[in-house]
């Protein structure tokens, strides 16, 4: 028989034994569903996360000032330079007159003003970039710094490094959780595998002493193991997608408060293969395991 | 065929099961150990089969020296030998059927193919009404037959048969003798574990006489 046959008899000897007993086999799958669920749910907020850092709401602004003095020309100049940057999203001129007039309205320095013989702010340029990211704020500040006629680029980054800081905080956190997540499915594994052999004891022992490799005899509990991780992916797949959608529903109202348009996104598909591949392999080692350490507890002595 | 050249066996605990043992069993022959109880043929039937390693000597099966065999070859002697146990070691969790068709599962067979053999070897025991029987619900005389027929399913060219008829009556057990014999006919060699002698006065052949783990002219 070819290598093929012999996995595909050994695949079916596990699925009419896993459906045998579907009780213990889904219990199983729900645990290591809840397990992986936790790092899951949060790998899927930390996503989300980063969506609303992109989102225009809370863009960072950049203040360009122009040298003082600068011409009617140089802003117009300036403004078509803007407009070529892709980069630059919307902005705003402020001519310095308005911004001083605004400046003695929000602080009440009107006095002060009268003191002044001349106006000593200069124009400003309000930009709205792009993007969030703190690298391409930074290069497109040093492009505007170029531009000419340019003083000054204030660039606020503070929210965003923060923000950054927290989702790479955050996907530290889902890395350490999947990872012992990972161990709890390998132990979780290991044990129903143990469990299984011990239940088989007889039919290991006697399929070795007719002739039954160590391949053949390993075979079917690596595949209960692969399928129980691929099961416990699917279960937790099934959880927290069921866990977003409670959660817009109240998000759907909180936000109709504020105006705004904003529900958690499920889980991309490319990230649940990446789930799904992660936990039938973790299954399939934490079986590996347990079937080198627990069959050769049993090796046979008749 | 089979041959034994000063062969001991020690077990862990330090006993002494089988002392320079040396014979030697032909192709085609229909061979008996005997001897009482603890006697040491158990245990020479588990170093033909690669069940036990000898202490020192060499035990050779078709050319091969089995004492000596790498770990994954050994299910490959095992395949070509037909292995009947003292205490029958069938599996009571399938059927009949199911305990025939694992020697062939293992081999790799195709399915439709194993189904033919699996009956065919049931036909041979006269248990092909039973096939989907549980085997506890068998009498002792029809699991003896069931051991058979998994013992001989691969058509492996040596048997090796622990007290196949030992707790059997008469009856049962000549049935299960001329099993062998006929057997013995179309070639297979068969050894033989017993402590019937008077089935060995029926049915010939060459005798082991074992006693203490020493061979007895
Ligand atoms: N696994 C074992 N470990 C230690 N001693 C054993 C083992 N198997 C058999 N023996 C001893 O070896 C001797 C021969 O046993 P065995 O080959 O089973 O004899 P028989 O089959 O002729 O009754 C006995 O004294 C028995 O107690
Ligand atoms: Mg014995």
């Amino acid at each position: 028989m070819n290598w093929l046959a012999q996995h595909r008899l050994a695949l079916g000897l596990v699925i009419g034994r896993l459906a045998r007993t579907p009780f213990s086999s889904l219990l199983a799958m729900l645990v290591i569903g809840v397990a992986l669920s936790l790092p899951l749910s949060l790998y899927t907020l930390v996503g989300n996360i980063k969506a609303v850092a992109g989102s225009a709401k809370l863009e960072p602004q950049i203040t360009l000032f122009l040298t003082p003095g600068a011409s009617a020309d140089s802003v117009r100049q300036i403004e078509s330079q803007l407009k070529k940057l892709n980069t630059v999203g919307q902005f705003r001129f402020i001519p310095r007159d308005r911004a001083l007039r605004e400046l003695l309205q929000d602080t009440g320095l009107t006095d002060v003003a009268a003191g002044l013989d001349r106006n000593p702010l200069p124009d400003a340029f309000i930009i709205e970039p792009q993007s969030a990211d703190p690298g391409e704020l930074e290069s497109l500040r040093d492009a505007l710094l170029e531009l000419p006629k340019v003083d000054n680029v204030l660039l606020d980054t503070v929210w965003a490094k923060r923000l950054n800081a927290m989702v790479s905080f955050g996907r530290d956190v889902v890395l350490i959780l999947a990872g012992l997540l990972g161990f709890a499915l390998l132990v979780i594994t290991g044990n129903t595998v143990r469990l299984q052999i011990l239940s088989q004891r007889d039919e290991i022992e006697i399929s070795t002493l007719i002739g039954a490799t160590d391949a053949f005899i390993r075979r079917p509990f690596l595949y209960h193991g692969l399928l129980q991780g691929l099961g416990g992916g699917l279960a937790a797949w099934l959880i927290v997608s069921l866990g977003l959608q409670l959660l817009n529903a109240s998000i759907g109202d909180l936000a109709k408060l504020y105006a705004a348009q904003f529900l958690l996104q499920p889980i991309d598909p490319k990230d649940i293969l990446s789930l799904l591949a992660f936990s039938s392999a973790l299954g399939w080692f934490g079986a590996f395991l347990a079937v080198g350490r627990h069959l050769r507890k049993i090796e046979v002595k008749p | 065929m089979i041959s034994f050249s000063q062969v001991c066996k020690r077990y862990r605990g330090g006993h002494e099961a089988l002392k320079n043992l040396s014979f030697t069993v032909e192709q085609g022959e229909m061979a008996f150990i005997t001897g009482p109880t603890g006697a040491g043929k158990s245990t020479l039937l588990k170093l033909v089969a690669a069940i036990e390693k000898p202490t020192s000597g060499s035990v050779v099966v078709s050319g091969q020296n089995v004492g000596k065999l790498r770990r994954s070859a050994v299910p490959f002697l095992r395949r070509n030998l037909g292995l009947i146990f003292q205490d029958h070691k069938l599996l009571y969790d399938r059927s009949v059927l199911e305990n025939v068709l694992l020697p062939l599962h293992i081999a790799g067979f195709p399915r439709a193919e194993s189904l033919k053999r699996a009956r065919a070897a049931l036909d041979k025991v006269k248990l092909l009404g039973l096939e989907k029987a549980n085997p506890i619900s068998l009498s002792g005389g029809e699991q003896q037959r069931l051991c058979v027929a998994r013992a001989i399913v691969s058509r492996p060219a040596i048997v090796l048969a622990d007290e196949p008829t030992g707790n059997l009556d008469a009856g049962y057990a000549g049935e299960i003798m001329e099993m062998f014999k006929s057997f013995n006919q179309v070639g297979v060699t068969l050894l033989i574990a017993t402590h019937d002698e008077q089935m060995i006065a029926r049915y010939g052949g060459k005798t082991l006489h074992l006693n203490h783990g020493e061979l007895h002219p």
